[in-house]
């Protein structure tokens, strides 16, 4: 199965915080590949995504972070309107409800990336490969990149 | 020179308290050697006999009694007279394992509400007084004391309870009252939102009677300016009876226990040593005068000093200054009792580490508790809505276990100050305790 091994980092909220996250990774020379932060009244959760799992989250549990791993889908889909409204619409007819997702963009040209978070994992990849969309598992994430 | 509520008891000699209180203490020894098998027990093992005890001076002789004790003899080890001839019950703030429930016979009641009684005419009541109570109604003491007290003196009393300070103000206006019962943090919000509402010339208090927490002057001038009133401290505890153990009059430098019914001594908290008096030391109280529930120098952990000189007032009765600390680690929160040690077992019931800071704050005179909690890999969700489910189901067991809501706020681990090793568990930005 083709998950992506996305990094769910707890933060307090006060000013700096995501700034001190963003310098231990800068300091252990780990590049980040997507990110996105949810935030409660009183604290975060910020969401990565980088190519060496273990490894990162090594550092951040050395530097006291609380973290997981959090398996999501990421989704490949050409970059033009209209292909996530797609997608998020095929989603729904079958029921599968979205915890959360958020996007980003590499180097490719006319292609963007959509990171998703359901609950029913496996069922949300039976759709999406029924209907030929691709998906992106952990490793091929690098292959991207290295592009 | 002022009016009194029992000129005679208030103003008697000190030959006098002191033969009131050396037969109160003789008899009340014997009644609980005989009747109690615990104090027995503990006089027992602390080789005295009822016989030892011929009046005050033999005081020195007889065992504290702690909180631990009252815990132990939950809940009627500790009763002097059968539970037919107690007519209620009163319960400190919302505690598991450190519950007290205290017994009251019909006498008992009586001489509570004449302290309280006492209280209100020290404070310049009169029978022609309405009285509001608004401190909370229930098993907490506030309430009951000062409705009782004011029947005693006759006043028309206004038994509000706490809260709907809406209804409070309506009531205070349109049955123009002229003493308010509260704790010192409720006065000031009632003080603010009287003026807020443009509300000052309506109002026709005179005088305010606050316990229940500790406040500093700088509180009693804002609540007395804000108010246009004088603001009376008072002080008392559940195991004792309540509010009234001790009172301020017009002096305002301290309060003056209620001698006839309770013996005070001041303690070195570390060695239990009885301190001469003007030095500062534990409060101890051995309530004789009390039928269903009398204590026998019970430690109350509140700091403070006695002084006998003469007050201006013309009471005799020995004066407490404010409590000046605590020698335990319990905190009063919006005059709510609250141990540490009650918010660690729940964060313990619920699966956080005992790693947890308590902050208490006082912003316009109002008191607020945060709890701060470190996060741990085992309470970490990916998301959001999973761990805001736990913090408000800690929210919810923190109100059950201490009565009042406190915040808590979840932090990165290892991000509670550490001094010598050792978490600071409470910080306590009021300043409360002056001198």
């Amino acid at each position: 199965m083709d998950y992506t091994q996305q990094i769910s980092v707890f933060l307090e909220n006060r000013p700096g915080t995501l700034a001190e996250l963003t310098g231990v990774l800068c300091e252990h020379n780990i590049d980040m590949r997507a990110m996105c932060v949810a935030d409660a009244m009183d604290f975060g959760i910020a969401r990565i995504i980088v190519d060496d799992v273990f490894n990162t989250m090594t550092v951040l549990k050395d530097a006291g972070y609380v973290c997981q791993i959090t398996k999501v889908l990421t989704v490949e889909m050409q970059d033009e309107p209209g292909s996530l409204a797609k997608i998020l619409d095929m989603l729904g007819r079958e029921g599968i409800n979205l915890e959360y997702t958020y996007a980003f963009l590499t180097r490719r040209k006319d292609t963007a990336y959509l990171v998703l978070k359901v609950a029913d994992l496996e069922k949300a990849e039976k759709v999406l490969r029924a209907a030929k969309i691709k998906l992106v598992g952990q490793e091929a994430l690098q292959e991207i990149f290295g592009d | 020179m002022g009016n009194y509520f029992s000129p005679e008891k208030e103003t008697a000699s000190r030959e006098q308290i002191r033969e009131w209180q050396s037969r109160g203490l003789v008899d009340c020894v014997k009644r609980v050697y005989e009747n109690v098998p615990y104090y027995r027990e503990k006089m027992q093992e602390a080789g005295v006999t009822p016989d030892d005890i011929r009046g005050l001076e033999d005081l020195h002789k007889l065992p504290f009694l702690t909180k631990d004790d009252l815990r132990e003899a939950y809940p009627y080890g500790l009763m002097a007279r059968p539970l037919s001839d107690c007519v209620r019950i009163h319960s400190t703030s919302g505690t598991t394992g450190r519950r007290v429930v205290a017994f009251y016979t019909q006498n008992d009641i009586d001489l509570w509400d004449e302290c309280c009684a006492r209280a209100l005419v020290a404070a310049g009541g009169t029978k022609d007084d309405v009285v509001q109570v608004s401190y909370g109604f229930g098993l907490f003491t506030g309430g009951a004391g000062l409705n009782g007290g004011s029947h005693k003196l006759g006043c028309l009393t206004l038994p509000m309870s706490s809260g709907n300070t809406d209804r409070q103000i309506q009531f205070m206006t349109d049955l123009q009252a002229s003493i308010i019962c509260c704790t010192p943090s409720y006065a000031a919000y009632l003080a603010e939102s009287i003026n807020e509402r443009g509300l000052r010339d309506k109002i026709h208090l005179k005088a305010g009677i606050f316990g229940a927490e500790a406040w500093t002057e700088e509180m009693r001038r804002d609540i007395e300016q804000a108010l246009g009133i004088k603001a009376y401290d008072i002080y008392g505890l559940t195991e004792i009876s309540g509010p009234g153990v001790a009172f301020e009059c017009s002096a305002q430098t301290g309060m003056h226990i209620n001698e006839d019914y309770f013996i005070a001594e001041v303690i070195n908290p570390k060695t239990g040593e009885v301190l001469p008096e003007g030095e500062k030391g534990e409060l101890v109280f051995t309530s004789f005068a009390k039928e269903a529930f009398p204590l026998i120098r019970y430690r109350t952990k509140d700091i403070c000093i006695l002084s006998r000189e003469k007050c201006s007032c013309g009471r005799t009765f020995v004066k407490m200054t404010k409590p000046l600390g605590r020698s335990d680690d319990m905190l009063i929160v919006k005059g709510v009792n609250v141990f540490p040690s009650q918010i660690e077992t729940v964060l313990l019931n619920h699966g956080y580490a005992a790693n947890y800071q308590i902050i208490v704050d006082r912003q316009k005179n109002s008191d607020s508790i945060e709890v701060r909690v470190e996060m741990t890999p085992e309470m970490f969700s990916d998301e959001l809505s999973k761990i805001t489910a736990r913090e408000k189901e800690l929210v919810g067991a923190l109100k059950s276990m201490l009565g009042i809501y406190a915040v808590v706020r979840l932090v990165e681990p290892k991000s509670i100050i550490r001094s010598e090793g050792k978490a600071v568990r409470v910080i306590d930005k009021r300043n409360l305790y002056q001198g």
